[in-house]
């Protein structure tokens, strides 16, 4: 028997202009010509409530976003909402009305969450207009491509990502 | 008599940044301040020495949520200098483009930001659990007028195809198509929001304000009219400087502006309604009465009703400018710099916003104002503050910043824009 394939879609998220708020987006970029066909990826900036018209129809979608400074420049944090709720100190906020955390939410009160969600946070050391990503940022870039690589394929291959060897190595 | 000192550091579901300092003392509020903290965004001094062809692309990046105003009163502005006319198919785009801005901007404020207030919620996303199908209609609402700024822009935020004389690409009929399908959908759910808040719980305040917005000979006004107010201003953006001057204020980086020889006044939703009511079709003047509204508004609270009027007109102009759009011959007007100075006024979500422009002989800014709606409300949710405070005293802590921020929020203030935002701290003694 053969399903469809799960309909997956990769977001990343963050202002270019704004220092290591440009990872997310970067990750994308790095993505777009590796992920298997049929896998979506796409950047946003600013407006985190479009999530919401987003990720309508897709199976399976992860979110690459940069969080605060907290002592571990490059640190990888991996969010699996289908095992733990988004921890509030990754300070995935915005300095709009909404950012991701508040977008989760109200697609959660809405039901229309995708059934499988998972955030990559990468910590930032600084958000500065019209800086470049700080090199400890974006040495992470790499790894953590090559990880959403993985995990989609894994996805695509029936595997579920739940498993030991995706969990957040805290690494 | 009580004492109290109220203190709300940061305003939640604004844009930008800003706080409220109230004190009461023996049962008088002595002190209403909204103080404005973000840093000043200086773009006056930025724009000096730029092209002018660089004004629409570097104002438009004052604001996320209304970049399409600072757009058009600045190729206005630009155009009134360089001696430019546009084509009238030109004027319809740009029309069409603002609808966009107001069917997003005001989606977003009625539903997402302003409805949880009237309803007792802290926020949007605990106000979806019980109003799911508003809150997923003002979604909806929200993408329609971003989809529309998104084909016409050419990006959604921050849009990047206005130009001086025109747009750097003009759309086919084609693509708007799908747009216009998205729009009639987007009628019914700006209908039931309507309905839905024509519901609220509404307090009983009324001000007798000095209201000033545009005023065009036929039509509700969006980017063309004189500047008119409820007291005898007529004026063209040419002469708002007679009228008009912007005061420095210590608890604030942003400018307080007023009527020289009167005071505060308001500009905005409720502004735009009470001067154009005539303006509107029959229809929509009917939804308007069938919330609640006569045609004149005098509570600050009610404009909530009149933003979602002004979405169900906005989406219908919309629907009418894409059926009548034939594309114009060239997508922009030739612009030949020369020295000079021009003036534009247009109507963003907030309100009336005007720029003033001096160029050299080479077309370099050498001088810009900007006067974005906020800073001229600035002066008037003061004084609202003052009354809503006076007659809120005795209420517990929370319920009084509650008031205090709902009725800021009937202004939706975009700190950002005029520097330009909010916390609540309410000293009792």
């Amino acid at each position: 028997m053969n399903a469809a394939p799960p309909r997956i879609l990769a977001v990343g998220i963050g202002n270019p202009d704004r220092g290591d708020d440009g990872i997310g987006p970067r990750i994308a970029e790095m993505l777009r010509n590796r992920v298997p066909s049929g896998v979506s990826v796409n950047s946003r900036s600013g407006d985190a409530l479009a999530l919401l018209h987003d990720w309508a129809g897709f199976d399976a979608v992860i979110l690459v976003d940069a969080a605060a400074p907290a002592g571990a420049p490059g640190r990888i944090h991996r969010v699996d909402l289908a095992i733990e709720p988004l921890p509030r100190d990754l300070g995935l906020a915005s300095t709009h009305a909404f950012g991701i955390a508040e977008a989760i939410a109200l697609a959660a009160q809405l039901k229309s969450l995708p059934p499988r969600l998972v955030i990559y946070a990468i910590e930032a050391v600084a958000f500065t207009a019209g800086a470049d990503l700080n090199p400890a940022v974006a040495a992470a870039a790499e790894g953590v491509a090559t990880r959403i690589l993985a995990e989609i394929a894994a996805w695509l291959g029936g595997i579920d990502s739940d498993t030991e060897l995706f969990q957040n190595t805290g690494g | 008599m009580t004492n109290k000192t109220i203190k709300v550091e940061m305003l939640a579901r604004v844009e930008g940044e800003g706080a409220l300092d109230l004190e009461i003392r023996d049962g008088k509020v002595e002190l209403v301040q909204l103080r404005i903290f973000e840093p000043p965004r200086l773009f006056e001094g930025l724009l000096r020495g730029r092209a002018f062809s660089e004004a629409p692309d570097i104002t438009a990046r004052i604001c996320g949520i209304c970049p399409v105003a600072y757009q058009m009163s600045s190729v206005h502005a630009m155009e009134d200098a360089l001696g430019v006319t546009i084509d009238p198919a030109i004027r319809l785009l740009r029309r069409l483009l603002y609808c966009g801005e107001w069917i997003e901007s005001h989606g977003l404020h009625v539903v997402m930001l302003h409805a949880p207030d009237f309803l007792g919620y802290p926020d949007a996303i605990q106000m979806a659990e019980k109003h799911g199908e508003m809150v997923t209609a003002g979604l909806a609402l929200k993408k329609a007028g971003n989809d529309l700024m998104r084909v016409l822009g050419g990006r959604e935020i921050h849009p990047i195809n206005v130009r001086v004389g025109g747009f750097y690409r003009a759309p086919s009929k084609a693509e708007l198509a799908p747009i216009a399908e998205q729009l009639k959908a987007a009628r019914d759910l700006a209908v039931k929001v309507l309905r839905w808040s024509a519901g609220f719980p509404f307090p009983d305040f009324e001000r007798d304000y000095e209201f000033v917005s545009l005023k065009h000979p036929d039509e509700y006004p969006f980017n063309e009219g004189r500047i008119v107010s409820t007291r005898g201003i007529d004026v063209s953006a040419q002469d708002y400087e007679n009228e008009f001057e912007e005061r420095h204020i210590a608890h604030s980086t942003a400018l307080h502006s007023v009527v020289k020889r009167r005071g505060n006044y308001m500009v905005g939703p409720i502004a735009r309604y009470n001067l154009n009511f005539d303006r509107l079709p029959g229809d929509i003047q009917g939804l308007a009465k069938e919330a609640g509204l006569a045609a004149s508004c005098r509570n600050p609270f009610h404009s909530i009703l009149v933003r979602g009027v002004e979405i169900v007109y906005a989406v219908d102009e919309a629907l009418r400018l894409i059926a009548e759009y034939r594309p114009p011959a060239s997508p922009a007007a030739p612009v030949k710099p020369r020295a000079g100075i021009g003036f534009g006024a247009t109507e963003a979500p907030r309100g009336t916003i005007w720029h003033r422009y001096r160029l050299a002989e080479d077309g370099s800014i050498l001088e810009a104002r900007i006067v974005p709606p906020t800073s001229q409300n600035q002066g008037t949710i003061e004084e609202d503050l003052r009354l809503v405070a006076t007659e809120a005293m005795d209420l517990p802590e929370d319920a009084l910043r509650d008031r205090c921020e709902q009725a800021i929020r009937n202004y939706d203030p975009c700190i950002s824009c005029s520097t330009h935002f909010v916390k609540l701290t309410v000293h009792r003694g």
